[in-house]
């Protein structure tokens, strides 16, 4: 592996407020990043994941452990690291009293870009973004797929080494999602490291070479989607519905049907390597479900095994 | 997909000079650049500021000039016993008073929208540009509008003859833009330090500037009040301003020890106001 490009081992974060007790947001978190890659952090609301993003991105200052992105320390070269990294926020923070363009034009000032140089990257990400129309708009005018585009378009003004999203997708309808997903993939190929954070599974299946899973500040595992997928689930997953007020007391019937069952609210995971001779046997054993449905095991079954909880919640 | 490790990547080393190289400049120019950005965006609001800027200096004055002074006579005895032009007298007042009047506008709701709203500091902050820097930016680029409103302020006064020491007279416009810095960087720190909008800034319009505007030797000498009344001016930045003013302005023969008074509060109000400021903003940007 070549020389990472983010290092964290040990990596801790905590809160302390006036008079309430201390909250572990990142518990020791260990992982590299290399040059080129696309890593994710999976994992639900409140995990950590978005902590360990402005540790990354040197916003926030970690409370122990170490830390180093592009060979620097962030708490002493903070400016320095930032002005290689693009950032894409959970939340939009555009500039809503300007323009498309003027938004990317001035933030390209803040990395020190001379105006014409900013001028013309304007245009260039304007394009990228498919925002060239809407290059005189102001930011409250576009839609919610428009304004993660230009946010994202702000987020390479400087050509950055890294990019951080941080659930770059959330809210999105799914065309929006898959001409994210489009821009992304181009940045990758031309060899810009993504570091991403998501609570969708097909996101992060579709996007990262290599992903950690986190739960309460921890790694709870750490590979790729498919290595994932293979060390902690089967390859099929069969669904089926007895209805909500059924479905535990069936439950224990379906044991030994496949090699794990998982009992949610509304459905019943049989997990086995082939679903539809599963199906037979569920019908064989005389139960009748109301539905069922056979589909390849994905990143929420491996989080489901590895928590006992949902990834959306 | 492509594997995009097979794109030939810098080796460390590189990086790490390059991003070197990269943060210089904003580590020197940071504060520039937000400023350059607040200046920027307050073009969306350009006519307002325009307007304010001179349609209020011409209301105050034509309804002073035309209405109050000839109630009262046309002049007035200072706190010193001059007898000035009404005009003369209440001109400075009426200019450190628009310098504040801007400063509290500027360091309100836009910081608010900055920290909560639209949260646009976070954006900033993820810039090579530290919090630090974006608080002197947003200071920096807020004082341009200062300086322009008391800058017109003057012309006004100016044209409407108000002020007979020209040679130094000129000096109300950066006590004007101190005036400001005075009442706004507190506001600013405390702006920044709210996290959410539950009326604090109408509280401060009716419950500081308001009485501030009234008890501050304004429109008569402090004097003239009952001494019960003359600690809102004392503590008042503009009562301060004013002061300052009518001695740059027409020569109020104040004792040399108050005037050192007035701009050493004035200066420590901005400053002490700033460096929390900083603080605030360093806390909420890199927490």
């Amino acid at each position: 592996m070549p020389e990472p490009v983010i290092h964290a081992e040990n990596l801790v974060k905590t809160y302390r407020s006036k008079g309430q007790p201390e909250v572990v947001a990142v518990g020791g978190l260990s992982f590299e990043v290399a040059p080129g890659e696309s890593f994710g952090l999976l994992g639900p609301n409140g995990a950590g994941k978005s902590t360990t993003m402005k540790m990354i991105g040197a916003v926030s200052t970690r409370t122990a452990g170490e830390l180093s992105i592009l060979g620097l320390d962030p708490d002493r070269y903070g400016p320095e690291i930032r002005s290689r990294l693009g950032v894409v926020p959970q939340q939009d923070n555009l500039d809503g009293e300007l323009n498309a363009r003027e938004n990317l034009f001035i933030y390209g000032r803040y990395f020190g870009l001379p105006a014409k140089v900013c001028h013309a990257k304007a245009d260039e990400l304007l394009a990228f973004a498919q925002l060239e129309d809407k290059a005189k708009s102001k930011v409250d005018q576009l839609s919610g797929g428009m304004k993660r585009r230009l946010t994202i378009a702000r987020g390479l003004v400087n050509d950055p080494r890294i990019l951080l999203l941080d659930e770059p997708t959330t809210g999105l309808d799914p065309q929006a999602r898959h001409v994210l997903w489009d821009r992304l993939f181009r940045l990758k190929e031309r060899g810009t490291t993504l570091v991403l954070t998501t609570h969708y599974m097909d996101e992060a299946e579709q996007l990262c070479d290599r992903l950690i899973v986190v739960d309460k500040g921890m790694i709870m595992a750490e590979g790729s989607p498919s290595s994932l997928i293979r060390e902690y689930s089967t390859r099929e997953v069969l669904e089926v519905r007895f209805g909500a007020s059924r479905n535990d007391e069936v439950a224990p019937q379906l044991h030994g049907l496949g090699e794990r069952i998982e009992v949610l609210p509304d459905r019943i995971l049989i997990y086995a390597e082939d679903g539809e001779a599963a199906l037979e046997r569920v019908i064989a054993e005389g139960l009748e479900p109301l539905t069922s449905l056979v589909r390849r095991s994905s990143l929420e079954d491996v989080f489901l095994r590895l928590t006992g909880r949902s990834l959306i919640e | 997909m492509t594997d995009a490790r097979t794109v030939a990547q810098p080796s460390l080393d590189e990086l790490r000079a390059e991003a070197m190289a990269w943060g210089r400049r904003p580590r020197r120019r940071g504060a520039l650049y937000v400023a350059d950005h607040v200046v920027h965006a307050m073009r969306a609001y350009g006519w307002t500021i325009i307007v304010g800027a001179l349609g209020q200096p011409i209301l105050y004055l034509v309804g002073l000039v035309v209405g109050l002074a000839s109630l009262i006579g046309g002049s007035v005895t200072d706190a010193w016993g001059q007898h000035v032009p009404y005009l003369v007298f209440v001109a400075p007042a009426l200019l450190m008073t628009a310098g504040i009047q801007v400063a509290s506008e500027e360091f309100s709701y836009p910081i608010m929208d900055g920290f909560k709203w639209r949260r646009y500091f976070y954006g900033f902050s993820a810039s090579p540009i530290s919090p630090q820097q974006i608080a002197t930016g947003v200071a920096v680029g807020a004082s341009a509008r200062v300086l322009l409103a008391t800058a017109g302020y003057f012309v006004f006064v100016w044209l409407f003859q108000a002020v007979p020491h020209g040679g130094t007279g000129w000096l109300a416009i950066p006590i004007g833009v101190l005036a400001a810095w005075s009442f706004g960087m507190p506001l600013l720190a405390y702006a920044a330090s709210l996290e959410n909008d539950a009326g604090q800034f109408a509280m401060v319009q009716r419950f500081i500037f308001m009485p501030m505007f009234l008890f501050s030797g304004t429109f008569y000498p402090l004097t003239a009040l009952p001494i019960w009344l003359q600690w809102i001016g004392w503590i008042s930045p503009l009562w301060h301003a004013t002061e300052l003013g009518r001695v740059v302005t027409y020569g109020a023969a104040e004792p040399v020890w108050l005037t050192v008074v007035h701009l050493v509060y004035l200066v420590a109000l901005a400053v002490g106001g700033y460096i929390a400021a900083r603080r605030i903003f360093v806390r909420r940007l890199g927490a």
